[in-house]
């Protein structure tokens, strides 16, 4: 037993630090070497990222999912992995083999009313309540919901309902799927090479004649009509298409990508078609015809020559593809979970079974150790490609928070080996990137930063304090309610913590009055971390406008953040609260914290309302009013508290401080 | 009395209480935003000593909340007492006394900026030199002898000036200005219309004008447009009255005793000693998108007394500090070929700056020795 104890943690850190590696380490190309062609540099949004992220980032925006599932199971049936079409195996369909690609279940419509409205009750597939269709079944009402989705575009934002919302949302993914479809090749083109071969030969014949014909000579009228009307195509894609995949002719020129479309329209004068496009018809014309060997020739010939000029985007596309395919947050969240739990354990069972407890406690904190370090690994790969500190977004704003809290819950667990610490680390870190799993259905998480945001500096200090302080608000106020709930719910609080020899200065010391202590900490160092960041906001806005405070909603919140910790420390040092009173103030910074970071956006909910942000509003409701019932049985008077029941009082200390110096 | 008075502005529960108030004032007033607007959410929040409720249609104003500035206002009295009341001299007590002096300053610094400080605008279209900047919703009425084509001399009166009436003289002006009707916020029309009165002048652009006053605009995003009847009186005798109006965009000329003169009523001119030349304006965009990346002016700074010459970059989060002066890009015109630089005159700037370091460093101080002690304590069991 005692021997099984010992092993445990160790067990669980081995376990899951083996599935990490499996993770990271690369894995074989299938058949086709799609992996390989998700790997490719484009354009897109303003920055350089891999084929792969703009398939994963487009499902994103159609069907909230990365990849698409082929068949649908029931999600209790969690042990059977549906068939999947990952993300760039669908978008090489997409873009060359669409007449496949128009069958796949990728346009989610949840609203019942537009459901029913396009008459689609009886067709696309269903999952969890969430209904999928595909371009064919939407092709016969597409005129109806462009002409909804126009409607609904000319109403006032703040006026959208949910239904004319989805409209647009719907009406969009349309868009994007057929701005995908021809960014490659011109809609409905078979066999991509011969047509630019053709193109190429015909070109100086049409030159030829379009010089006559200016010069007022006689020319063929068709030779000059068939030249027009493949140009025309070319135009319309240049007009279209989605990603810029074809590099800057001059290298050095970094911004000056082009479609296709344009590319081909750009060679007319000096009769030369980009490599480029040369590489991506032979693609094209290979998986069409199911050339395996031509087409991973082809991906190959085209890595080749991009390494030549394009060396480090090409290393770009391939760092982003890389991060991708782990997904580190996902699998930090998975461990963070675990660690959650184990510690819990930890907390319960200490007293009733202190080896099993201590064992518990061991493996806990050794998973957050490792889940910080899988979690690390993912912000920081996420700086390096976007070549920005850590938080930029909201989506990187959870995903610091959590990391914050994480050290913080480490920090505490290495002071008092309670378990606590790592129960508040594993919890933060959980629910912080679940919050972020779900932010970054929305998109591309890495989008460019708008002019003002657009400085490194303020970005590094100014935000980066701010989330330290949301972050650290945060952790005390989970420390405050699972203060509450061990106290009301268990005997646990009043247990001794300390060292128990007879001369020990921490021989009274109680769990509860250990976690006063803490949150005590916290609070000092949330209050040190807010002001500053808030103060250092305000130079920003200084530096960037002329104006310290404007009162606008986002500084608004943070003062707020700062006004709440400061209040909890004059009420502590005033004697106003004691132990339990802290904790009720740390639960409600919660509800400040959580109005900081979510409610002020949702204030312009009139202004930049999303679907999005509808649910999300839900949640933020739902945690303020959980937390205001904590608050609630946090009042429960004391003798109704198990961990009080009989002992008796103990929040007779602290004395108020100022009062001493009377 | 007094004694229990100083008991209650010394006590940490008034601190408690206020802060209390001043978290609700806070959150009230950006839930307020929505409705009524950053502006006035501004003003009737934070910038008052009450926040007024008025019953219905009624015109009371009962006070049912304290106001930014009383909540604010108690804090420092409570703020400096419980210090007078407390205070210790001892090593301890200088993180404490930082944070509070810097809160002070914080607080001082906004209140000064509140008072001192003047936001004004420069306008440039690309290759367009100017020597004043203009307060966007203040007026004057200018004056200016244009007889010397090398050197304008102008006289301006503000507004304020005008609408207190009367006759108004100056050294720099042969004539006394005499306000026959002024507006502060004006509507003009070229047909009569309802409420409109024709416009009575005998000199000028008046003829065939209707108008009327109008209240003063409150919202944010609007200006407002006054309009006057000013008649010139020289020792010889009128020289006429005439329309002035922020809707007459060209001034009128008139001459008198061989000097020629423009009167307009324009947005207040604020003067500089030297002139600023916009050379390039440029609005980058993210390449394949329509997100601005950049926004930047190429301006050259000319100062005749001292003989300075130089080219400066404004840009996003780069001001130009010159003279007293902060230059920020803040606008652009829609067809990217103009600019719109903010001018802000603002003597305490640099308080917050201050204000951070002191509360930092005084925040960092009280809380490290704080775990100092409490990791001796522990090392010590």
């Amino acid at each position: 037993m005692k021997v099984l104890y010992k092993i445990l943690p160790w067990f669980f850190l081995v376990l899951f630090a083996t599935e990490i590696v499996a993770v990271l380490l690369p894995k074989a190309d299938g058949r086709f070497h799609t992996a390989e062609f998700g790997r490719l540099p484009v354009l897109l949004n303003g920055r350089i990222q891999p084929f792969d992220s703009v398939a994963r980032n487009s499902l994103l925006q159609m069907r909230s999912t990365g990849d698409v599932p082929l068949e649908e199971v029931p999600s209790w049936q969690f042990w059977h992995h549906p068939q999947k079409l990952k993300s760039t195996e669908w978008l090489l369909e997409v873009f060359f083999n669409p007449s496949v690609a128009d069958t796949r279940p990728i346009f989610l419509i949840h609203h019942p009313d537009l459901i029913s409205e396009l008459k689609l009750d009886n067709k696309g597939v269903e999952k969890s309540g969430l209904r999928y269709y595909s371009y064919n079944e939407l092709a016969p009402v597409l005129p109806e919901i462009a002409e909804q989705g126009r409607k609904a575009d000319e109403t006032e934002d703040a006026l959208r309902t949910t239904y004319q919302k989805q409209v647009m949302k719907l009406a969009n993914a349309l868009v994007l799927y057929q701005r995908l479809k021809s960014s490659i090749e011109p809609e409905g083109t078979h066999d991509f090479t011969s047509v630019m071969a053709h193109y190429q030969a015909s070109l100086p014949a049409a030159k030829a004649a379009f010089r006559a014909q200016q010069a007022g000579e006689k020319v063929d009228a068709t030779t000059l009509q068939q030249f027009a009307n493949v140009a025309k195509q070319f135009e319309d894609m240049a007009n279209f298409a989605y990603p810029l995949v074809v590099p800057p002719v001059n290298p050095a020129d970094k911004d000056a990508w082009m479609n296709v479309g344009a590319s081909v329209l750009a060679s007319i004068p000096d009769a030369k078609i980009q490599p480029a496009v040369g590489y991506f018809a032979r693609m094209a014309t290979a998986y069409e015809q199911a050339d395996v060997a031509e087409f991973n020739s082809a991906v190959a010939g085209y890595k080749t020559w991009l390494a030549t000029d394009f060396a480090r985007v090409a290393a770009k596309g391939r760092a982003e593809y890389y991060f991708n395919q782990i997904k580190v947050f996902l699998h930090a969240t998975i461990i963070y979970l675990v660690a959650f739990l184990l510690a819990c354990g930890a907390l319960l069972t200490f007293g009733l079974a202190p080896k099993l407890s201590e064992s518990m406690r061991r493996s806990s904190f050794y998973l957050i150790v490792l889940a910080f370090v899988v979690h690390t690994f993912g912000l920081v790969f996420r700086m390096a490609l976007e070549g920005r500190p850590p938080v930029t977004n909201l989506y990187s704003s959870a995903i610091f928070i959590g990391w914050g809290a994480c050290i913080l819950g480490m920090a505490l667990e290495r002071v008092y080996k309670l378990g606590l610490g790592s129960a508040v680390a594993g919890l933060a870190g959980f629910v912080t990137l679940l919050i972020a799993h779900n932010l970054a259905l929305g998109g591309d998480t890495m989008e460019m930063l708008r002019a003002v945001l657009d400085t490194n500096f303020w970005l590094a200090t100014h935000v980066v304090c701010v989330t330290i302080g949301y972050a650290s608000t945060f952790v005390a106020g989970t420390l405050g309610l699972a203060y509450i709930l061990l106290g009301v719910f268990t005997p646990l609080l009043s247990r001794k913590v300390g060292d128990t020899s007879p001369k020990s200065k921490t021989r009274d010391l109680t769990l509860g009055k250990a976690m006063a202590k803490m949150v005590y900490a916290i609070v000092c160092f949330a209050t040190l971390f807010s002001f500053v960041g808030t103060v250092l906001g305000g130079i920003w806005a200084d530096q960037s406008w002329g104006r310290f405070w404007g009162w606008d909603p986002k500084e608004n919140g943070a003062l707020m953040i700062v006004i709440w910790n400061v209040l909890i420390l004059h009420a502590r040092w005033g004697g106003l609260v004691r132990e339990r009173g802290l904790m009720n103030l740390a639960v409600f910074g919660n509800i400040v914290t959580s109005f900081s970071w979510f409610g002020v956006n949702m204030l312009g909910i009139g202004l930049h309302s999303y679907g999005f942000m509808d649910a999300a509003f839900r949640w933020l409701m739902a945690f303020d009013a959980s937390q205001v019932l904590l608050i609630a049985l946090g009042l429960l008077p004391q003798r109704l508290w198990m961990s009080f029941r009989t002992t008796g009082p103990s929040d007779r200390t602290p004395a108020p401080i100022l009062a001493t110096h009377t | 009395m007094g004694d229990r008075l100083y008991r209650v502005f010394t006590s940490l529960r008034l601190t408690v209480t206020l802060l209390a108030l001043g978290l609700i004032l806070v959150f009230w007033g950006t839930l307020a935003q929505v409705q009524l607007g950053l502006y006035k959410a501004q003003n009737d929040f934070f910038r008052s000593f009450f926040i007024y409720w008025s019953p219905g249609q009624s015109s009371l104003r009962i006070p049912i909340f304290p106001g930014g500035y009383l909540i604010g206002w108690l804090l420092l009295i409570n703020l400096f007492s419980a210090h007078f009341r407390y205070y210790q001299p001892g090593r301890k007590k200088y993180g404490i006394i930082m944070i509070h002096l810097g809160v002070v300053l914080l607080l001082f610094g906004q209140l000064l900026t509140d008072v001192l400080s003047t936001e004004s605008v420069m306008h440039l279209r690309n290759g367009e030199m100017k020597n004043y900047s203009e307060v966007s919703r203040r007026y004057e009425l200018a004056v200016v002898d244009t007889t010397d084509p090398q050197v304008d001399k102008v006289v301006a009166i503000p507004e304020s000036r005008l609408l207190r009436a009367g006759d108004i003289s100056h050294a720099g002006m042969p004539f006394t200005i005499r306000v026959a009707a002024f507006y502060s916020n004006s509507s003009l029309t070229e047909t009569a219309a309802t409420d409109h009165v024709q416009v009575q002048t005998t000199a000028g652009t008046g003829s065939g004008i209707w108008w009327r006053s109008l209240p003063r605009e409150t919202d944010m995003d609007k200006r407002d447009m006054p309009s006057g009847i000013v008649e010139l009186i020289t020792p010889q005798g009128s020289l006429g009255t005439y329309l002035v109006s922020a809707y007459l965009t060209q001034p009128q000329n008139l001459t008198y005793n061989n000097r020629t003169y423009e009167l307009r009523l324009r947005l207040e001119r604020l003067y500089k000693p030297f002139t600023v030349h916009l050379l390039e304006f440029k609005h980058d965009k993210y390449p394949g998108t329509d997100i601005p990346k950049n926004f930047s002016s190429r301006v050259r700074l000319q100062r005749p007394d001292t003989g300075e010459d130089r080219e400066v970059l404004i840009y996003m989060n780069n001001p130009l500090r010159y003279a007293g002066e902060t230059y920020y890009q803040a606008s652009f015109d829609p067809d990217d070929q103009g600019t719109v630089l903010q001018v802000v005159h603002n003597p305490s700037w640099l308080t917050p700056y201050f204000s951070c370091v002191l509360v930092g460093v005084g925040l960092m101080t009280q809380f490290s020795s704080h775990l100092f002690n409490f990791a001796a304590k522990r090392k010590a069991t």
